[in-house]
């Protein structure tokens, strides 16, 4: 597979902070990309440089061939974006948020109606199409932005966090039409995500944090570096349980959020072995395959915390209320 | 180039749909100007009248309303910008492949339109106010609003280029509109008898120059030739718009 996107040492600091640390990944055409990590892993500052909004402090990339740099319109055209916070003109319908978007990116104008009926059938929003976007819900208004990001057919759709606060039937809608595109079109996809199950949907998943790529490789095979199984459990004294585990069976047992999780091979047969063997009391076990997020935790010793609605988002919830009122 | 055009132009007809969309808005943005030729003007004529002046200050300061008008429908559509950027409109402007120069100017056209329409709908009400011309004054006059207007917008813009949250609005507001305003003889002469301090700021406030010319050309009451008001006028717009235009290529 021909490669879309190379990344080479890239590098963003702010005032002294670097938020990404010379990175380096490619990305093959017609794959589903994922980067996950935690919050200001640094995620949206690389996807913003790849997107030409922000200059590299250091380093180089290309998407679809162009430089990033020096070939910045030439990158904005054969890319699609989907931006973490709304980016629609509220005071404009959905046909008018199309047409602008078709108009500044050089749709000929008869072109331009059919590509309209096209994405606005794909995201199921046909009906809608003369309704202002202040009227629509939030899923509506990512649906209605995956349709503005294909309009003008580009090479790599990204996506930055695309079903952020979104609830999980229509989260489930939006991978269906990723999915399909990548089926259909023979669409590249970049995304960052810090949902795991999300994450699973990827071909290839690279996990940042700290600025830094820890892990780049296919789900299975970065779950197959976790082992086979794990174990949960909860004793009453759970650091003493831990002593307990590695002393006897030679196997270290995480502590996080009040568990403990045991990374182990054939999990069946060592939990009977686990139950019989431990001296501390346990009030609870349990077993389950390995998942992203133990990935993460066996990578860093953290877990991925889940994200609440903040920062921009509540600022515009509070300034409609205040329109509204004033109204 | 042809991107930029077409950029250019799609953030005018943004403007514009919005603007002609927005029928509240109009109305209320009209309704201000109007009471301060209707009622204050009205008010404050008999009061001159009584002071041993003619009955001019209608005429005196239609000019000056008109003025108003697009001065403050100019500054407000460009501080709009500062909307655009938090609500994430501008994200989607910035990533396209158009200039950045472009977003600007079409920013600074549509404002510019748009005040200019504003200006219009005072323009309608001259025989009220007693005043009438001809098809060249009139075409003169929405060239010096526009002239006003595309400067001020893009006065404007180069502020919010440099503003990042809707908070500073108000210090806009009370440090510059309302001061170039009350500054630029828009609502009482400036030619004589005001201090020298007062008179500086008269002169180096570009709007001055902006009503001085609409004023001869409306109702024939001037100071400055007609050149000299023009050229000003064209000279701060051109400055600002190219001073916007590299703040925005270098910080958006």
């Amino acid at each position: 597979m021909p490669t879309i996107i190379e990344v080479s040492k890239l590098a963003k600091d702010y005032n002294g902070h670097s938020a990404v640390k010379g990175i380096s990944f490619a990305v093959e055409r017609g794959e589903i990309f994922g980067f996950l990590g935690p919050n200001g892993a640094g995620k949206t500052t690389t996807i913003s440089m790849l997107c030409t909004l922000l200059r590299p402090t250091s380093g180089s990339a290309t998407v679809g061939g162009y430089d990033i740099i020096k070939n910045r319109l030439a990158v904005r055209q054969s890319i699609g974006l989907v931006f973490q916070d709304p980016s629609l003109d509220e005071r404009l319908t959905a046909l008018e948020n199309l047409k602008f978007h078709g108009m500044i990116y050089g749709i000929p104008r008869a072109e331009r109606g059919r590509r309209i009926d096209e994405v606005l059938e794909l995201v199921e929003l046909s009906g809608r199409r003369h309704d202002m976007v202040r009227t629509f819900s939030g899923g509506m208004k990512r649906r209605l932005e995956i349709a503005r990001g294909l309009m003008h057919r580009p090479r790599v759709l990204f996506l930055d966090e695309p079903t952020l606060g979104l609830d999980p039937q229509t989260r489930h809608h939006i991978w269906d039409y990723i999915n399909r595109l990548r089926v259909d079109e023979g669409l590249t996809i970049f995304l960052t995500t810090h949902y795991m199950d999300e994450a699973e949907h990827c071909a290839r998943i690279a996990i940042i944090d700290n600025g830094e790529l820890i892990a780049i490789d296919t789900p299975e095979k970065l779950k197959v570096q976790v082992g086979s199984d794990v174990i949960v459990l909860i004793a009453d004294d759970n650091t003493r349980a831990a002593i307990e585990i590695q002393e006897k069976f030679a196997v270290a047992a995480k502590e996080v959020n009040g568990e403990l999780s045991l990374q182990v091979e054939a999990g069946e047969h060592f939990m009977p072995a686990l139950i019989k063997g431990l001296e501390s009391r346990v009030t609870s076990m349990s077993l389950r395959k390995p998942t992203l997020e133990d990935v993460f935790l066996n990578l860093t010793g953290r877990k991925i915390r889940e994200e609440k609605l903040e920062g921009m988002d509540q600022v515009r919830s509070r300034v409609r209320s205040k329109r509204r009122q004033q109204r | 180039m042809k991107a930029a055009m077409m950029g250019i132009y799609t953030l005018w007809l943004r403007d514009i749909t919005r603007f002609v969309r927005d029928k509240p808005r109009i109305i209320s943005s009209s309704v201000q100007p109007l009471l301060w030729l209707f009622v204050l003007g009205l008010g404050l004529s008999t009061a001159f009248v009584r002071g041993g002046g003619d009955n001019d200050y209608m005429r005196f300061i239609y000019p000056g309303i008109i003025s108003m008008s697009v001065l403050f429908t100019s500054i407000f559509s460009a501080v709009s910008i500062i909307w655009d950027r938090e609500f994430g409109f501008l994200k989607e402007v910035l990533v396209a492949p158009i200039p950045r120069w472009s977003v600007a100017v079409g920013r600074a056209l549509g404002g510019s339109t748009v005040a200019v329409l504003q200006g219009t709908i005072i323009l309608v009400v001259a025989p009220l106010v007693g005043v009438s011309f001809t098809f060249s004054q009139l075409a003169l006059a929405f060239l010096i609003m526009f002239m006003i207007a595309f400067s001020m917008t893009s006065f404007g813009i180069l502020i919010a280029a440099r503003m990042h949250t809707h908070e500073g609005f108000q210090v806009v507001v009370n440090f510059i509109l309302l001061p170039m305003f009350f500054l630029s003889g828009a609502m009482f002469p400036v030619s004589e008898g005001l201090p020298a301090w007062m008179q500086a700021l008269v002169r180096i406030n570009p709007l001055s120059y902006g009503v001085d010319a609409l004023r001869q050309t409306l109702v024939g009451i001037k100071i400055n030739s007609i050149w000299l008001d023009l050229s000003v006028v064209a000279g701060f717009g051109a400055f600002a718009l190219i001073m916007a235009v590299w703040y925005f290529e270098k910080h958006e």
